[in-house]
């Protein structure tokens, strides 16, 4: 216009200039970029708005495809929004749908540019406006702007009515009251002829029912006629999806589409179509055998094909078939197990998915073990998916599917094994947890454990660290099933631990003080002989003497200093004598002594526990060594009490405690505990004894020791043994996870016979990683049958046990949309009942008019004014609909109602198709047709 | 719905972005970031799909394809139909190649008013509205020749005669 803006604009960069000029930058791109937005900024705010609209195009562009901030211009924004010119008014629309939010303070000034081009006659001019507020349309805007978009839905431009249909979703999530002025022209739209308006309107349906299903129940006739009539795929694919949420809701309604979609299953050619269609058979028709036979067959072609598109597609759906027909999978299976060497990664993981669907008590090892040797072949990642996704499954409902605990313990040790992995917190969890459920698992399990302590290479290992620490505890904690304590306690303090995190290192110790009680109480008190109780089995001796013999000789390469203690070994799986145990107490000494200056004071505290046991104990030992026993009872009885008294501090019995244990003890009378007690604590902190567990940071099961033990190094009287078990208990209420009630107990019975039972099933085919015969067996419904050996009992405890389920209830926004939409098709559905009612409350309803028309704000006046046109009907609706409300008025409670039908929604369908049954009883003669229960709703 | 429609190049520039909810700046470029990272570390030859929902939050997977130096990517959730989203890339595709003739990754680096006019013809609000090629054409020619035009056919009404005249 005037000169120095004329000047601007035949100097100004135009956005092509600026995107080569990014390209010759290699390097000074960021200085190039801030150099142009100073520019942009300049121009912006020229009074040209064709230099304005170019300033705004370049910094679109640069905030679209260089993330800078383009929220200053919103205002600029509206000023080019302004101009005549289309080309101006396009890019400001473009600048305005990229930056534009609810919070952007000049939203509200858009209302008045948007509504004139929608208005406008060039329907360009009206896309761009209707893209625009698809894109950032709120409250107001949907609000302010519903009359356009009413009026656009029956526009004769195709082009822009099916843009309406679509904008019109937004429209209805922001301000749901809208769908009282459009739901109509929408469903109207469901007739039109043209395949665009139908995929639109078709798609805003099947968003709309992916939220609130229910409420679009009565259009399903419609939908019928779509996917019957459809020709156009996108469209059939849209009325799938709708159907796939509709038809769960309504028997009647499945069972009359399945033909139609068993015809498309049959007939289509386009994959996208044939996938939908199997995708909705199996979700939501999945008790139509013979389509689900149909879809499955189908699905067999994609898994065949080279396309690993259709291949992962069919994978997806078989997993979803595989929650109610397992037949599918197992009849796949040599495709399945064929994925899991796929190269590509979703492909891989869907069928291993669905290999561990196929898993039953009967294959579980089997499968299992095909699955480690896949796992030791395979990349990390999915190596750890195959680790993680075999936990997961085998501790299923309290390892529902175990029957064998000792194949499984040492599956465990044996997983911990692999490279790669890192589910070790998993292992560590599941190998407690067996330890204290199953009884008769822990002779195994202390032997896994010790496989593991003994191994000096895992320990450096630290993704190892925590399932060592599970072995350490299992071993100290069952150390009576072990063949060789001895040679446990070696592990337990051989030099390599202080590869250990100190966490971990004060369980070793602590289970290394166990393993020593337990071999002097065997030496002393029992009078020496080892009799591993449960089960010393039948291996020969031997055996376990040479792995021990191998193990040590590692241990004293690298603790050469010691070289006396490997003669106390030599006879490990004899009895333990006195030697051994001198010998025992030197290494412990040798160990530990560094650690009393540890700088971690949980390490420090249990090494000085241990030690100063070592102390107590070793003059009596090296007594009663050398004197040989004749006339120790002296003072030996001294010792033995000691020993015995530590050893009946351990052997406690740990069982899993129920959450909500606590909860069941009931409230002593007057026991106060709302009040606040810190001040007490203040007070009595001092009188309280300086208990380890102050300072302890493990898991709880160490607390426990921890505890029990400073107790008894405290008062070593054996009188005080009483103090210390109530101490105990208390501690057991404190860390209950690990706890089982003493009155529970009785739960865990030994009739059972152990579960290491060396019978195998005799039925396992010798080919045992042949996956394919195995799982074939997953189909056999035999259930416990003919197992070899009954299954150990796990200790269950009812209420922890059971799975919390925690209800959602639907959101509250959703439900005011679909609150908006149920009155608009209900309210039409009852209309003819209600008009029949309406002599009864007429005179109700006419007093109550008055009100409320107060009630209903100005705007739904002005848009029934609106839809007043003429169109009988459509008034009859409004008013039925208008009845429909003061049923229920105030609307406002009817979020409220609306939750509680929720609740109750079962109750409630089955009001409403009771409903349904007499409105078709008596209809029966005049409606031929009457295919579903629902009503056809706006026809009436 | 269709939540998002990204083009990016092999080397992790995007190329077209459009996102149809509203997302902050940085949000934008964080997951453009991590959706490349996930592609180019993906094998040729292998499926399509991506996990998705670690990146766009529940509820959402992702297709792509791999087009010489161009990735074009389509975010959506389970409204849509993996297939029919492939397919859709692939109209998005033949299209900017009827419109360019030979489309390359220059057209799209120059033309990016057009690419965006093209994308708005074929998704609104989410919305899939458009399939086939020709209209699509139509349309943006119809478009283009408004833009080109010195003087809007809206611009005859009373209210512009001043601009007209000067």
């Amino acid at each position: 216009m005037s000169g120095p803006s004329l000047m601007d604009s035949l100097f100004q960069r135009s956005l092509e200039d600026i995107i080569k000029g990014l390209r010759q930058q290699l390097i000074g791109e960021q200085a190039f970029i801030s150099k142009a937005l100073e520019e942009i900024r300049k121009e912006i705010k020229s009074t040209d708005l064709s230099t304005k609209s170019t300033a705004l195009l370049k910094l679109s562009y640069l905030s679209n495809l260089h993330f800078h901030d383009l929220s200053f211009a919103a205002f600029h924004s509206l000023e080019v929004l302004s101009s005549p010119r289309f080309s101006h008014k396009k890019i400001a629309y473009h600048a305005i749908s990229l930056s534009f939010h609810d919070s952007t303070p000049v939203l509200l000034l858009i209302t008045n540019h948007l509504r004139k081009d929608l208005n406008s006659t060039n329907e360009f001019e009206v896309s761009l406006s209707l893209q625009c507020l698809s894109r950032i349309a709120n409250v107001d805007l949907a609000r302010d702007l519903t009359p356009e978009v009413f009026a656009l839905l029956s526009s004769n431009k195709l082009y822009l009515r099916k843009r309406a249909v679509a904008v019109v979703l937004r429209v209805f999530e922001k301000y749901p009251d809208s769908v009282r002025v459009c739901f109509k022209r929408l469903v109207e739209n469901l007739e039109n002829s043209d395949p665009q308006i139908l995929s639109a309107v078709v798609g805003v349906f099947s968003e709309l029912a992916c939220k609130d299903p229910r409420s679009y129940l009565p259009l399903a006739p419609e939908f019928y006629k779509i996917l019957v009539d459809s020709k156009n795929n996108w469209i059939s694919i849209k009325v799938l999806k709708i159907f796939s949420k509709l038809a769960p809701l309504e028997r009647r309604l499945a069972k009359r589409v399945v033909e139609p979609i068993c015809d498309l299953l049959r007939n289509t050619g386009a994959k996208s179509l044939l996938f939908e269609c199997i995708r909705t058979v199996v979700t939501s028709l999945s008790e139509y055998e013979s389509a689900v036979r149909l879809a499955v067959g189908k699905v067999r072609e994609f898994l065949v094909d080279e396309d690993p598109n259709l291949k992962y597609l069919g994978l997806q759906a078989l997993r979803i078939v595989a929650e109610k027909h397992l037949w599918a999978v197992s009849e796949n299976k040599e495709v399945i197990i064929k994925s899991l060497s796929d190269a590509d990664p979703n492909i891989k993981i869907e069928s291993l998915r669905l290999v561990m669907a196929m898993v039953s008590e009967h294959n579980v090892s089997e499968i299992s073990r095909v699955l480690v040797n896949y796992a030791l072949k395979s990349d990390p990642v999915f190596c750890n998916e195959i680790l993680g996704s075999i936990l997961s499954t085998c501790s299923r409902n309290l390892y529902e599917i175990i029957v064998d605990f000792d194949w499984y313990v040492s599956l465990l040790g044996e997983m911990s094994r692999i490279p790669h992995c890192q589910t070790g917190e998993e292992i560590e969890n599941q190998l407690i947890d067996i330890g204290l459920r199953v009884k008769d698992v822990r002779p195994e399990l202390v032997r896994v454990a010790r496989d593991l302590l003994i191994d000096p290479a895992l320990l450096g290992n630290s993704f190892l660290h925590s399932v060592l620490s599970a072995a350490a505890w299992a071993s100290g904690e069952y150390v009576e099933f072990s063949r060789n304590p001895l040679e446990l306690m070696e592990a337990l303090l051989q030099p390599r631990t202080s590869l250990l995190p100190s966490s971990i290192r004060t369980v070793y110790i602590q289970s290394a003080f166990k393993v020593l009680v337990f071999c002097l109480h065997t030496c002393f008190v029992r009078g020496g002989s080892i009799v591993p109780s449960a089960s010393l089995n039948n291996l020969p001796a031997g055996v376990s003497a040479s792995v021990s013999y191998e193990s040590f000789d590692e241990f004293s390469v690298e603790n050469g200093a010691d070289a006396s203690v490997v003669h106390g070994q030599t006879c490990a799986s004899a009895p333990i004598t006195k030697e051994s145990i001198v010998n025992l107490l030197n290494l412990v000494e040798l160990a530990l002594g560094p650690l009393l200056g540890s700088y971690d004071v949980e390490v420090q505290e249990r090494a000085r526990n241990l030690l100063g046991f070592v102390d107590l104990t070793k003059p009596e030992v090296l007594n009663s060594a050398v004197q040989e026993k004749d006339d120790s009872e002296g003072k030996g009885v001294e010792t033995s009490k000691i020993i015995k008294l530590m050893h009946d501090a351990f052997s406690k019995e740990l069982g899993p405690v129920s959450l909500s244990a606590q909860g069941k003890v009931s409230l002593p009378d007057g026991l106060e505990l709302k009040e606040n007690l810190g001040d007490l604590e203040m007070i009595c902190g001092d009188l309280e004894p300086p208990s380890s567990n102050a300072f302890s940071f493990g898991s709880s099961y160490e607390q426990k020791d921890g505890l029990s033990f400073s107790n008894l190094q405290i008062k070593e009287d054996s009188e005080q043994t009483n103090e210390s078990t109530s101490l105990l208990a208390e501690h057991r209420k404190r860390h209950g996870l690990y706890y089982l009630p003493s009155g529970k107990s009785e739960l865990v019975s030994n009739d059972y016979p152990p579960a290491n039972d060396p019978t195998l099933q005799g039925d396992i085919d010798d080919n045992a990683d042949n996956l394919v015969k195995i799982t074939a067996e997953s189909l056999v419904p035999k259930r416990k049958s003919n197992h070899g050996k009954p299954r150990p009992v796990v200790v269950k405890l009812d209420e922890v046990d059971e799975k919390h389920v925690a209800m959602k209830k639907p959101e509250s926004r959703d439900d005011s949309l679909s609150g908006a939409v149920r009155d608009v098709l209900f309210g039409c559905e009852d209309a003819p009942p209600t008009l029949s009612q309406s002599n009864l409350s007429n005179k109700l309803s006419s007093k109550r008019k008055g009100k409320e028309k107060q009630h209903t704000d100005p705007h739904a006046e002005s848009k029934e004014n609106v839809i007043d046109d003429g169109n009988s009907s459509l008034r009859r609706k409004d008013h039925s609909h208008g009845k429909e409300r003061r049923h229920r008025s105030p609307r406002k409670k009817n979020a409220e109602e609306r939750k509680e039908t929720n609740q109750k929604e079962k109750e409630k369908s089955r009001r409403h198709h009771g409903r349904h049954k007499s409105r078709q009883r008596a209809e029966e003669p005049l409606k031929v047709s009457a295919q579903t229960p629902v009503i056809p709703d706006f026809l009436l | 719905m269709i939540k998002a429609v990204m083009v990016i190049n092999t080397q992790g520039k995007p190329r077209l972005a459009k996102f149809f909810e509203y997302l902050p700046l940085e949000k934008q470029q964080e997951l453009i970031r991590n959706v490349f990272g996930v592609l180019c570390s993906r094998p040729e030859n292998v499926s399509n799909f991506v996990e998705a929902e670690s990146i766009f939050g529940p509820d959402s997977r992702l297709v792509y394809k791999h087009f010489a130096t161009l990735y074009v990517i389509f975010v959506f959730d389970s409204s849509e139909n993996e297939l029919a989203m492939l397919d859709l890339i692939q109209v998005l595709v033949e299209t900017l190649d009827r419109c360019f003739k030979n489309v390359c990754e220059l057209d799209i680096v120059f033309n990016y008013s057009k690419i965006h006019t093209i994308l708005d013809d074929i998704i609104c609000g989410g919305q899939v509205l458009e399939t086939r090629s020709t209209e699509i054409m139509r349309a943006v020619e119809e478009i283009s020749k408004l833009e080109a035009a010195p003087n809007a056919i809206t611009l005859i009404p009373k209210s512009s005669s001043g601009w007209l005249s000067r």
